[in-house]
């Protein structure tokens, strides 16, 4: 594990004022979701997570087809599909697009793609403003930060927090009440909306047989993102595109109930290209960008290939015992919890963190709220094998493969596992049947050490099972 | 069919807790079954493959199917290892066509214990009395890949003197998870430390579960609290009368 | 260029050859179920009242002039072009702007005005939803600037849910550039989950519902 990672596990864990916001936050969150999927709510929940999955196996199975299809869609409405690799090329398109135009500022909408190639600092790196309008996200960049959930990504920050930052980048009067805070930041943003030539959004869902871009949220930023600027430039991963419009039945039922325990979003945008003949408003011209970014790394392997069904409702992040410890902020990269434990390694690498898929008791809870079936501990376990995998080749954690070759010559030596069993036994501290709360030293070591370093160890029996057995 | 069973008593079972063991093989006998123990029974594999190390564990997996072909009916005091018998040696065989049989076959033969009794034996009374305040914590394997939520709930209702109150919430993971309790300790430890918490907001004397290595992980933590809660595997709970 | 290569990647990866065809989508059974026009409208706006919307229901066109001109009095608001506010005679009432076809001016106009009212395509019953297609009758920024928006609805646009929506309108896009659906007033709670309307959008919907 790096000392990283195990740094700011400590650390998250350690901080009492942070936990307390992580579980109650998570846990809101949560209990909104079951009260809405519940069996007499939302009776054909089960059908509509197993439609989801088809469709989205469907897609990611034929992916090239649906993004042809896409294509011919967006440029048959007058819009422009751009394909980008990585991180370098997407600001590069958008630098060159603001260039031509002539633009200095940008509005920005939520989008986890972009926050994966850090467009906001490329694009300011070149002395363009790009502002987050998403209130979460714009707490978030002016505090020069990562978002903490998928959904909620200021769900770290208190009021007093939010009332530091807006004081010292805004200058105006403190205020710490939550709808004070809002009503400052409306102000500031709107006015950057009526401002601004390029809107640039993420993209929920692409439709392939409309060319359409859908974009779902609470605030209506990103309605202003999409709708005030002269130009709208929407960046998705290529894993988007879902077939057809009527798709969007299954998937938005899913979607706003899995992420907010929310019926519905309360904008649903599903946008078609740019402003058409006799149409008042809207943008005049409309780009799509599909960015790769790893993603095609991860296709060739049929069983990992559902890490792609993702929607990114942050279900999984509520849900999961870890996350709901050790926060947002603990993972490696800007994906966190379940989603990002296995894509992360997926998109960046195993080596960038090879301690992130061990991250994780299995206990499930994930794949079982996951709205597009995503069977994540699967993918975990696979990971993991991957990992060692690497480890072997590489010769690292050398002691360990050992351990467990002997583990398993010993547990297919029937005789040897019992010798071994009694040894053990005969050394290990009975207790008088009381739990033990520590060893001699020399035994108190490696997972002996770990496991007393939190908790009692049980005492040894007199007997194992097998000899009680066969003295009965 | 037979009244023959096997146990497989899962290696935690055999050197840790044998006492489980053989209120297991006790609440069996009492049923009318004849009950066997494979001596050259050890260990499912389950360490090694959450582990990642999954030749080691097709090893182990080869050794757990040879000891138990010849039995007509497993049952496992673990749902977790019940579930790394049905649902993950599978996956380690996909290349070996003949294990994969094997494996298929002995999906079919593999209980877990609470399963096995109200399922197989048809029975939620076995006749045990114990008075006392429980509360029941769901193993995240028995509930989540085997599916196991009211069959020990049905057994414990019919337990004399016995009152059950469930926590809130009840199925979130105890940390455990093998070895993440020791590679993350300190958030295994927090994690323990939040069930019990929820333990405690019942106010049961004593926690009932299925999984010994949930058990180990929840009394651990109890223990090194200094808390009077003790625990109890679900098989300990029917033996007692 | 990235496209071909991209492209390429993702073939190779899935063991597609360009262009080879693919079997057909996985169904998706959208079901509309029978559902009263009463029923419909009393959904509807317990779902907008639950969202902290406000509906009401007149029975006539011109009760919904009174209604509206009630709510305007003493306010400014912008109009959409919808040829169903002119017939409910809306557009005339004092205050009222309405008419405007150039751009720049719809956004002044939206970005002072206190209400904005529109009618809407359909609604949805199911989850107290406004759906607007973008048109030379309706335009994106009448509902989402000014810090009010009423919207003027007949019954009989009122739907059940999505999939009733999908039904009858399975292509979206070959309609309009736009299709937005709005649930409720504009909201977030990004601050310590704490709930405020009115972020970015309006913090007050009211739906007057026609018939
Ligand atoms: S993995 Fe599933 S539950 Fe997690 S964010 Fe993605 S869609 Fe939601």
């Amino acid at each position: 594990m790096s000392v990283e990672f195990d740094q700011k596990i400590h650390d998250t864990l350690a901080n009492a004022s942070l936990q307390l916001a992580i579980y109650t936050a998570t846990g809101r969150l949560k209990e909104k979701r079951i009260e809405v999927t519940a069996e007499n709510v939302l009776p054909d929940y089960q059908e509509l997570r197993t439609q989801a999955n088809a469709l989205k196996k469907h897609t990611i199975d034929n992916l090239d087809h649906y993004l042809e299809e896409f294509e011919r869609n967006v440029e048959a409405y007058g819009g422009k599909v751009v394909y980008c690799k990585d991180a370098t090329e997407v600001s590069d398109f958008v630098l060159d697009l603001a260039k031509r135009r002539g633009s200095k500022l940008i509005v920005k909408s939520k989008s986890m793609t972009t926050e994966e190639v850090d467009l906001n600092e490329r694009l300011e790196h070149h002395g363009l403003e790009s502002v987050e309008t998403d209130l979460g996200e714009y707490i978030l960049q002016l505090a020069h930060e990562k978002p903490y959930h998928i959904v909620a990504p200021a769900l770290h920050k208190t009021r007093y927090d939010v009332a530091d930052l807006f004081t010292k980048a805004l200058h105006v009067a403190r205020e710490t009440v939550p709808e004070k805070l809002t009503l400052i930041a409306r102000g500031v943003l709107r006015e950057k909306f009526l401002k601004a030539d390029i809107g640039i959004s993420g993209a929920n869902f692409l439709i392939a047989d409309s060319g359409a871009v859908v974009l779902v949220e609470n605030e209506g930023n990103a309605r202003l993102t999409t709708s005030a600027p002269k130009i709208h430039v929407a960046v998705a991963g290529i894993e988007k595109v879902i077939p057809r419009a009527r798709d969007l039945a299954v998937f938005l039922k899913l979607l706003a109930r899995s992420a907010t325990g929310q019926l519905l979003s309360v904008y649903t945008s599903f946008l078609a290209g740019p402003r058409r003949v006799g149409e008042v408003d809207g943008p005049e011209e409309f780009y799509v960008v599909l960015l790769d970014n790893g993603r095609t790394r991860l296709l060739p392997d049929r069983s990992k290939r559902e890490s792609l069904y993702c929607i990114r409702c942050g279900a999984c992040l509520n849900t999961c015992p870890v996350y709901r410890k050790i926060g947002g902020h603990s993972f490696p990269w800007v994906y966190s919890g379940p989603i990002g434990a296995i894509i992360t390694p997926q998109f960046m690498g195993i080596s960038h963190e090879p301690a992130l898929p061990f991250a994780s008791s299995l206990c499930g809870a994930c794949g079982e709220v996951c709205p597009v079936k995503i069977d994540i501990p699967k993918v975990l376990l696979e990971l993991r094998g991957d990992v060692k995998k690497m480890e072997a080749r590489e010769g690292q954690n050398r002691m360990e493969k050992l351990a467990f070759r002997v583990f398993a010559w010993v547990m297919t030596h029937p005789r040897i596992y019992e010798m071994a069993g009694r040894l053990a036994a005969s050394v290990a501290p009975a207790g008088d049947g009381k739990w033990i709360g520590s060893l001699p030293a020399p035994m108190s070591v490696g997972p002996m050490k770990a496991w007393l370093s939190e908790r009692d160890l049980p005492p040894s029996p007199s007997k194992s099972f097998r000899e009680m057995w066969r003295n009965r | 069919m037979g009244n023959q069973v096997s146990l497989f008593v899962t290696c935690m079972v055999d050197q840790l807790f044998p006492k489980v063991g053989m209120a297991m093989a006790d609440v069996l006998e009492r049923l009318g079954y004849r009950v066997d123990f494979p001596e050259g029974q050890t260990c499912c594999g389950q360490p090694a493959f959450n582990s990642g190390y999954r030749a080691e564990a097709r090893t182990v997996a080869r050794h757990f199917l040879k000891t138990f072909e010849a039995s007509e009916r497993i049952v496992v005091p673990s749902g977790s290892c019940t579930a790394m018998v049905t649902h993950h040696f599978a996956e380690l065989f996909q290349k070996e066509p003949e294990t994969l049989a094997l494996v298929h076959a002995m999906e079919k033969k593999v209980y877990e214990f609470a399963t096995f009794l109200t399922e197989v034996a048809g029975v939620e009374d076995v006749g045990a009395r114990m008075e006392d305040v429980v509360t029941f914590h769901d193993g995240c394997h028995g509930l989540r890949e085997l599916g196991i939520k009211s069959a020990p709930r049905r057994l414990l209702a019919h337990v004399k003197g016995l009152e059950l109150r469930e926590m809130v919430p009840a199925e979130e993971c105890c940390g455990f998870g093998g070895t993440f309790a020791v590679k993350f300790a300190e958030l295994s430890g927090a994690m323990a430390r939040t069930k019990i918490e929820a333990i405690l907001g019942t106010g049961a004397n004593t926690v009932v579960s299925l999984d010994p290595s949930c058990l180990m992980q929840i009394q651990g933590a109890l223990s090194r609290a200094g808390l009077n809660v003790r625990t109890m595997h679900l098989a300990e709970v029917l033996a007692s009368r | 260029m990235s496209r071909d290569n991209i492209l390429h990647k993702v073939r190779t990866a899935l063991g597609r050859s360009a262009a080879q065809a693919v079997a057909d989508v996985p169904p998706v059974r959208l079901r509309v179920p029978e559902a009263a026009m009463e029923d419909r409208i009393a959904l509807m706006m317990a779902r907008v009242e639950a969202l902290a919307g406000k509906a009401v229901r007149v029975p006539t066109m011109e009760a919904a002039r009174e209604f509206v001109a009630g709510i305007i009095a003493g306010k400014t608001a912008v109009a959409s072009n919808a040829p169903y506010l002119e017939e409910c005679g809306v557009t005339g009432l004092p205050g009222v702007r309405s008419g405007i076809r150039e751009v720049g001016e719809l956004t002044e106009v939206c970005a002072k005005v206190d209400i904005g009212i529109t009618s809407a395509d359909y609604a949805l019953s199911d989850t107290g939803t406004l759906v607007m297609l973008a048109s030379p009758a309706e335009s994106r920024l009448v509902s989402l600037l000014p810090p009010a928006h009423l919207a003027v609805v007949p019954v009989e646009r009122i739907l059940t849910g999505l999939d009733e929506l999908f039904t009858i309108l399975p292509n979206p896009a070959a309609q309009t550039s736009s299709m937005v659906l709005i649930t409720g007033p504009s909201r977030t709670a990004d601050i310590e989950q704490i709930l405020v309307r009115g972020v970015h959008g309006p913090g007050q919907v009211t739906v007057v519902i026609v018939g």
